[in-house]
């Protein structure tokens, strides 16, 4: 981290200057529109030259953690590396310049790409169809449930509203629920970390649309008693949602459709290493077992003999609809089939094994040096949840600290205060990507944070110190918003 | 291995330290039965030059054909320097700002990308962005449910002159909660809504009305007499609009004598790609009075404790992480890394450059309506003044006069006749500032051809 202070953009402003080279050609030509539709006053946007902008904005990427730059060990949110050839191949004029209303006849590479990807990530799943179109995971939810509401609809079974999340769950999946359009009851999980069958089988019924559910759960452990809930679910009459956040931990070693998932959602930003460009784009390809085949989100790629098209309304006339202006996110999805061409079929169950890997060999690392498991008896998948509780009891520093004090030892922080039932949790997700020195310099940074805890509690407390800010008034921001750069300020 | 930089060495070390014998032995908690026995259909696994060699035939074979298809995404010039900065690492491959002390140049760029989006929509504030154009429709028309107090009915009005993909996005997301959309028939003489055609909502309980500016014919509304018909019965308008447009359009906040209340539109043409659709970005404004009904991430400035300006997320409790089934939206994301592209573009242009980008988009389009509505069999459909985009009727089915100019590396629009078929062989066609006049002659003159030969057999 180079720069410590960059002025907003505004401030470099100066009227009349401008990146002209970047600007069209003024045409001579009589305007059509009248005046009563124009514009009277310009917009406020700085007015600056190309080397001031380039120079801003670099420097305020240095202001970044990322992958290129940090190990970033967050819990659920799978941050392995990136590859270049995906961004350099997905980026070729051709992809780049095509128009997603493009005929077909001018998309035969770009969708055998779309056709391909689709059908690998049927196999990868062992689901029955996917639809590629959802943009993020939550999208992507939406996707699931609108199916799961569809599908009873189309039964005729009008009294299926109700969503059952356990409650280690996702913010995302009560929401969802709500979105659409159903309520949600949450279950509890059992001391060791599986959903408790006993309240699942009396939470189902004939209200019971589905469940949504991670495997491995929030908590990073294995579901071991997944085919009686699949069993559980399925009797009472509904279906099986898998949340995909952490299909990561099983890439080639078990798969959700055989798990008995009905719908599910994948993070392809997650899983198949497509960025995370400072909070999106994702990409969230659904995929359905065959019960929800029909209602798929359109579109999705097609193949006629050796041509291939776009299904859309009069192919799939049960579809829950189109999610997105076009097809979704199609250079996110680029990206990850290149990704998965360049696995292959080892590669893809390597990812498993070398994310489990790395994530036991780190909690082995941090429970020899004495801190506490959430779950010391199970074993991890690729993340797991270290509590603090009795750090914060007996030294009265939080997971917060740690997490803040990590950030100035060159480490992005874990997940902290998630999942919501683990007390002082931070969930810490390595990825296969990471070298074991770089694990074993995490593990030596908390060994030296759990020390600096109990000799110099306040200035971890204070942390962090070596970044561009400390720590953020975070009520002022709410209580006094200033969500936009006011001129008198300036200049 | 891919992207595994582990040695045998280190991975038999790392085996005693945990204390198992094999990997495989991690997976002991998995039941048997469920364990993958092959994965046949996942092809072999290709390396950087094989994989190179595959993606460059592929692109070959879709070609760079001349463009005039609009309909919703837009082929602009995009500066070197906005992608050159954009796909840094550090921008690139960063995770959302949580941890903001680790995120302050991200942080930074949104809250100079709101400052932009809401001066140039006329509005107080903007979130940090929704999935694409659409989505972000679906999302208004939520949000207005949630913040027209006067309401009960959950209706919103929707004219057919809006992109029929959105209508249908919007109705596969809000439908789910009882959202009501009504079509509003447009004025077939000059292809936008009237106000009068409203009239027979008058006194009823309508909680929303879309005005999409251009519409989806590129012709202009008459948003000033639809937002004050609205803003006279407590009904919320949401402003569906294009950014480039707005260098030269009068903001939403100025519409009428109140202004709209939510304002969305597709923020692709400010410097992101066209990429058959995406990543793009939606973007949303709003008035201060309605924030906390807003989806989406906020950024905002406020202090460290050291006294020092920083950037943070806020107003948090909106969101999905805290609040769960009560959040605004279950969204998480915004379109990041599209959102930094679009902030490099506009401080490139500043407010000079982006309007003379949509004056040379007006010039272009009226040079290409005044070359094809030579070509003997085609007419200009609607009278009414447009931005960048207007509809042609040919004198015979469009779709195989489109299929004869592809052939020949001419896309010459986006046909009609699916969603409009009451408007005869329409064709919606568009200009930008990056057509020329040597490329417009020779649209027309490639439509001249096959009009002619079509006519000839």
């Amino acid at each position: 981290m180079s720069a410590l202070r960059e002025k907003v953009i505004f401030e470099y402003s100066r009227p009349g200057r401008g990146s002209r080279d970047q600007w069209p050609e003024e045409i001579e030509h009589a305007s059509r529109i009248p005046g009563n539709f124009k514009r009277q006053a310009p917009p406020l946007l700085p007015e600056v030259g190309e080397l001031e902008a380039v120079r801003h904005f670099t420097r305020l990427s240095q202001m970044n953690f990322s992958i290129d730059t940090h190990f970033y060990p967050l819990g659920s949110c799978t941050m392995k590396y990136n590859p270049k050839a995906c961004n350099q191949y997905a980026m070729l004029p051709e992809f780049l310049g095509r128009h997603p209303l493009a005929p077909a006849s001018h998309g035969q590479g770009f969708l055998a790409c779309m056709f391909e990807l689709q059908e690998m990530l049927k196999e990868v799943t062992g689901m029955q169809g996917v639809s590629l179109s959802p943009m993020a995971g939550a999208h992507g939810e939406f996707a699931g449930v609108a199916m799961i509401r569809a599908y009873h609809r189309a039964r005729a079974d009008l009294a299926r509203t109700e969503i059952i999340v356990p409650e280690a769950a996702h913010g995302t999946n009560p929401a969802t629920a709500m979105m659409c359009g159903c309520s949600v009851r949450e279950i509890r999980v059992g001391a060791d970390g599986d959903i408790d069958v006993a309240a699942l089988q009396a939470a189902v019924g004939p209200h019971t649309a589905g469940i949504m559910l991670t495997n491995p759960s929030t908590l990073g452990i294995f579901e071991r008693r997944i085919e009686d809930v699949a069993r559980i679910v399925h009797a009472a009459g509904g279906l099986l949602y898998y949340d995909g956040a952490n299909l990561n931990a099983i890439l080639g070693k078990v798969r959700p459709g055989d798990m008995g998932f009905d719908a599910i959602h994948m993070n392809l930003h997650k899983t198949f290493s497509t960025p995370h460009g400072g909070g999106g784009p994702g990409a969230g390809a659904v995929g359905v077992s065959s019960r929800l085949l029909p209602f798929l989100p359109i579109p999705i790629v097609g193949r006629d003999g050796e041509r291939y098209r776009w299904l859309e309304e009069a192919d799939m006339p049960q579809s829950i609809g189109r999610l997105s202006a076009f097809m979704g996110n199609a250079g996110v999805l680029l990206r990850a089939y290149i990704y998965m061409r360049m696995l292959g079929r080892t590669g893809m169950s390597e990812v498993g094994d070398y994310a489990t890997l790395n994530a036991n060999y780190l909690l082995t690392r941090l429970k020899q040096a004495g801190f506490e498991a959430a779950y010391p008896q199970r074993r991890a998948s690729h993340e797991f949840i270290i509590t603090l509780k009795r750090e914060a009891r007996e030294l009265d520093v939080n997971a917060m600290d740690f997490a803040k004090r990590l950030l100035d030892h060159g480490f992005h922080a874990p997940t902290t205060y998630f999942p919501l039932i683990v007390p002082e949790c931070l969930l810490i997700e390595p990825t296969e990507t990471e070298s074991r020195e770089v694990l074993d310099a995490f593990a030596d940074a908390m060994i030296r944070i759990e020390r600096e805890a109990r000799e110099e509690p306040e200035y971890l407390k204070g942390a962090p110190h070596n970044l561009p800010v400390r720590r953020l008034d975070d009520v002022r921001a709410a209580k006094q918003l200033d969500l936009t750069w006011k001129p008198k300020e300036g200049v | 291995m891919a992207f595994i930089p582990h040695t045998e060495a280190e991975v038999a070390e790392m085996l005693a330290a945990i204390g198992v014998a094999s990997i495989d032995q991690l997976f002991d908690e998995i039941p048997a039965s469920l364990r993958v026995r092959s994965l046949a259909g996942i092809p072999d696994a290709m390396n950087e030059m094989q994989i190179g060699k595959l993606m460059s035939a592929r692109a070959q074979t879709d070609g760079r054909p001349l463009c005039f298809i609009g309909a919703g995404a837009y082929e602009h010039h995009i500066p070197a320097a906005v992608w050159a900065v954009a796909t840094r690492g550090e921008f690139y491959s960063a995770y959302t700002p949580y941890q903001a002390e680790a995120s302050q140049g991200t942080l930074q760029v949104i809250y100079e990308y709101q400052t932009m989006m809401a001066s140039l929509t006329g509005m107080e504030v903007a979130n940090a962005s929704l999935y694409d154009g659409a989505s972000a429709l679906a999302e208004a028309c939520l949000m207005a449910v949630r913040a027209n107090r006067k309401s009960k009915a959950q209706r919103v009005l929707v004219p057919k002159s809006v992109h029929p993909h959105y209508r249908k996005v919007a109705s596969a997301t809000a439908g789910n909660q009882a959202v009501r959309f009504e079509e509003v028939a447009y004025s077939a003489a000059e292809g936008r809504t009237l106000a009068s055609t409203l009239a027979r909502f008058d006194g009823q309980d309508i909680t929303a009305l879309v005005i999409q500016q251009p519409n989806f014919f590129g012709v202009l509304e008459d948003v000033d007499a639809l937002t004050d018909w609205a803003r006279a019965r407590n009904i919320l308008i949401i402003a569906v609009v294009n950014p480039i447009s707005l260098a030269l359009l009068k903001p939403p906040g100025q519409w009428g004598a109140g202004g709209a209340d939510i304002v969305v539109g597709e923020g692709q043409p400010l410097g992101v790609p066209l990429c058959s659709g995406g990543p793009y970005f939606g973007f949303m404004t709003t008035r201060m009075a309605h924030v906390r009904q807003m989806p989406g991430r906020l950024v905002g400035r406020t202090v460290d404790v050291s006294g020092r300006d920083g950037f943070t997320l806020t107003l948090q409790a909106r969101e999905q992480h805290i609040r769960r089934a009560r959040a605004t939206s279950n969204i998480c994301t915004n379109q990041g890394l599209l959102v930094t592209a679009a902030t490099i573009y506009m401080s490139l242009m500043g407010p000079q450059g982006l309007a003379r980008v949509a004056r040379a988009s007006h010039a272009r389009a009226c040079e290409l309506s005044g070359a094809l509505t030579r070509v003997p069999g085609v007419r200009n459909v609607f009278p009414s003044p447009y931005f960048h985009e207007f509809v042609v009727a040919l004198d015979r089915p469009v779709a195989p006069v489109l299929q004869r100019l592809a052939d020949r590396g001419i896309l010459a629009g986006f046909d009609l006749a699916e969603h409009y078929p009451e408007l005869g062989h329409a064709l919606l066609v568009c200009a930008t500032e990056t057509k020329t006049s040597a490329e417009i002659e020779r649209y027309a003159n490639a439509l001249g051809d096959v009009m002619k030969a079509a006519r000839a057999a």
